[in-house]
């Protein structure tokens, strides 16, 4: 099973060895990790997403919380949270592609940032399926390269999750 | 201005015997040289060690045997590696310990210096926490929350990496910088609801069952421990670390279960419908196969570690918090109980069952034996090996911090080091180093450090010209093939330690055993004695199936 993890954590050389190097003693491979500032200065956040058993996940997690940089660790549920991910798709196409490239741009709300010739730079946002979804869209035309910034989560309400 | 100016050696030092710092286990080399030159003008004792591995047991004997933090330091690169095994041995023993490594200059960081390693990135998963530090304004409060670190919550060893430009640089004492650790808030009282839950379960068993380990060891909780065990009449098992938490002589006690435990502790494990676990972490060796594992019990876990609690035996009941008050709480909320019928049922099976060895010739059973008799108050310290396990259960130990041995990372080599350390801590105590001849050829050049600084071990060397543990296990596994398990006769280990100015006394008769054990202890030197076994018996009771109760002893 796929399991989001967020972290709040203190922004300091090392803490992204100490987070990782404990999933991957664990036999976890990271799917995929985000991270960057919060509202508060000093503090990071980070968004993890690993595939596996949910029993070793929580061990993961205790000894995560146990990290002296680590101020929380929990695990984000999907239904109560949104999500968001960030792709950008490099594409090469012919002349006669460019109307349905740009049919499938308007039909997923992606965004041509960047073009020279025959080849754009494509922005997406959305949660995870619907870059999954975007992405299955564009494998029909000539993707040169792609990137895809990894899961951020946050919960809905008003409340502060680290504080709970 | 210059006058109130602090070099980073200056103010580590200061920082250091402002924590209380008496005494420093250690080896320099070129990086950690400026801290040298300003150990030497404080009243801190330094103990100039062999081997650095040596200088990170005696922290950690020192710090097992006075509850105080146990500090050790040592030079970049190849002494910072040294230091690992002991690190790791204080990590999975979860003891207090401060570890000092030397560092290349910031500016050659990275640039595969001259004894350079990245020493806090190979120990980050074998300490609770590092440091490499950045500035010399930083340190002070570094050492501070490091000493804060290794002897709270779930102690265990850190690490603080000091670049040798950071040593001499020097900065303005106003000018420290200060980090809050917001991000560690161990839990120290057990939640108040849970405990009453713990009374009412324990006042409901018929069969209720304490297995005591490290945890009550260092929570100094052997008292509270003896109180709620006498009051609620519950007899009490222990694993190997937990070996002094509770009166081996006590009429409630049973031994240690586990792998190698007793038929009666194993059993006891196995008919109990309560269990009350305080400070165990229920490694493998502890339990043997988890899917039997007191099959019949409900588990009340103390542990002031939560990753603990669930990890290896689901927790019926868990209390997170330091064990002293939880079990002082429940001892109050308790009433007087009477379990005679369930304690009956134990000596019977510890009386069908008693230990098999025989008392006979040079072997190590015997001269355990002996041992005992002479000797009643001794801080024993063990190697790693058959002779471990011979001694959790052939040596009967009284009083709290008195068995110290290295249970979760089984580290040979740790017996003579930590026995310094021990007697360094407590130097009113006669400490006696029980080990085998593969452990002491570990880190027997310790010797020539107890002999410089004059402290008065004991070493009893249980000497079968084999690793002991590895012959039991091709003996009873692998159809008696004895690869790469027998040593050749040429040591004489006696001389080895006379030749280090030590006292050696070789035994090869049951009837020297004695006068040689008397010797060693009141010749006021550090002393080791070789005993040519005669008998080499495989240590049962074992473990050999897939539960507690299949095995052989």
């Amino acid at each position: 099973m796929r399991h989001t993890i967020s972290i709040l954590c203190d922004d300091t050389p090392g803490v992204l060895t100490r987070i990782s190097s404990l999933f991957s003693r664990r036999g976890f491979n990271i799917e995929s990790l985000s991270v960057g500032h919060t509202e508060t200065p000093g503090k990071s956040r980070f968004t993890i997403v690993v595939e596996g058993d949910e029993k070793i996940l929580e061990q993961v997690r205790k000894q995560l919380q146990k990290l002296v940089h680590v101020i929380k660790a929990w695990g984000i549920s999907q239904e109560e949270s949104v999500e968001r991910e960030h792709a950008l798709l490099k594409i090469q196409m012919s002349e006669k592609q460019r109307g349905e490239i740009l049919q499938i741009i308007t039909a997923v709300q992606a965004r041509i940032v960047d073009s020279s010739n025959r080849t754009w730079i494509l922005e997406v946002t959305g949660d995870t399926s619907a870059i999954d979804n975007a992405f299955n869209l564009f494998r029909h035309y000539k993707i040169i390269e792609s990137i895809r910034t990894g899961k951020i989560s946050l919960e809905r309400g008003s409340g502060k999750a680290a504080k709970k | 201005m210059t006058e109130s100016r602090l070099t980073g050696a200056t103010a580590m030092v200061k920082s250091l015997e402002s924590q209380g710092v008496e005494v420093i286990f250690g080896l320099p080399g070129g990086a950690a040289l400026p801290i040298y030159d300003e150990l030497a003008k404080s009243k801190i004792k330094h103990i100039l060690t062999r081997h650095e591995q040596g200088a990170a047991h005696m922290a950690d004997g020192y710090a097992r045997a006075s509850g105080k933090v146990g500090v050790c330091l040592a030079t970049s690169g190849p002494g910072a590696t040294n230091l690992v095994t002991g690190l790791a041995t204080a990590y999975m023993d979860s003891s207090a310990v401060v570890a000092i490594t030397g560092q290349v200059p910031r500016s050659m960081i990275g640039n595969d210096a001259f004894q350079e390693v990245d020493i806090t990135g190979i120990t980050i998963p074998i300490t609770k926490h590092n440091y490499l530090v950045k500035g010399a304004a930083d340190l002070p409060h570094i050492i501070e929350q490091a000493f804060f670190l290794a002897s709270t919550g779930r102690k265990g060893p850190v690490l603080i990496d000091i670049p040798r430009d950071v040593q001499l640089e020097d900065f303005s004492p106003d000018r420290v910088k200060r980090a809050p650790l917001e991000g560690y808030n161990p839990t120290i009282e057990g939640h108040p609801r849970q405990i009453t839950k713990a009374a009412q379960l324990i006042k409901s068993a018929q069969t209720p069952l304490l297995i005591t380990g490290g945890g009550v060891f260092h929570s100094d909780s052997s008292e509270d421990l003896q109180n709620l065990a006498e009051k609620a009449d519950i007899p009490v098992v222990n694993t190997l670390t937990g070996k002094s938490t509770f009166p081996n002589s006590h009429d409630l006690y049973f031994g240690m279960l586990g792998y190698h435990g007793t038929v009666v502790a194993n059993t006891a494990v196995s008919e109990a419908d309560v269990i009350v676990a305080v400070g165990v972490r229920f490694g493998d060796r502890t339990t043997g196969p988890l899917p039997t594992f007191a099959k019949q019990a409900k588990l009340i876990h103390i542990d002031i570690d939560p990753a603990e609690i669930s990890k290896n035996v689901p927790s019926y009941l868990p209390i997170v918090g330091d064990a002293k008050n939880i079990l002082s709480q429940l001892g109050e909320l308790l009433p007087e109980m009477k379990h005679r019928d369930w304690i009956c049922h134990l000596k019977e099976i510890s009386k069908a069952h008693p230990l098999p060895a025989k008392m006979v010739g040079v072997s190590t059973p015997n001269i355990l034996c002996i041992l005992q008799e002479i000797v009643k108050d001794a801080v024993l310290v063990t190697d790693v090996g058959k002779h471990q396990m011979f001694a959790a259960h052939y040596i009967s130990v009284e009083s709290p911090r008195s068995f110290i041995t290295s249970g979760g990372l089984g580290t040979m080599g740790f017996g003579v080091p930590a026995a310094i350390g021990v007697k360094v801590a407590r130097p009113d105590r006669t400490v006696i180093d029980i080990a085998g001849d593969g452990s002491f050829m570990m880190t027997c050049n310790q010797i020539a450090t107890a002999v410089q600084y004059n402290i008065p071990i004991c070493v009893l060397v249980m000497n079968d010209y084999c690793l002991g543990m590895i012959h039991q296990l091709q003996d009873v596994f692998y159809g008696k093939r004895y690869e790469a398990c027998n040593f050749d006769k040429s040591v004489d280990y006696a001389k080895l330690a006379e030749s280090m100015g030590a006292v050696g006394i070789r035994v090869t008769e049951q009837k020297q055993i004695k006068g040689a054990i008397e010797k060693g202890l009141s010749c006021g030197k550090p002393c080791v004695i070789d005993f040519v076994l005669e008998d080499n018996s495989n240590v049962y009771p074992m473990v050999t199936g897939s539960s507690l109760l299949e095995y052989r002893e």
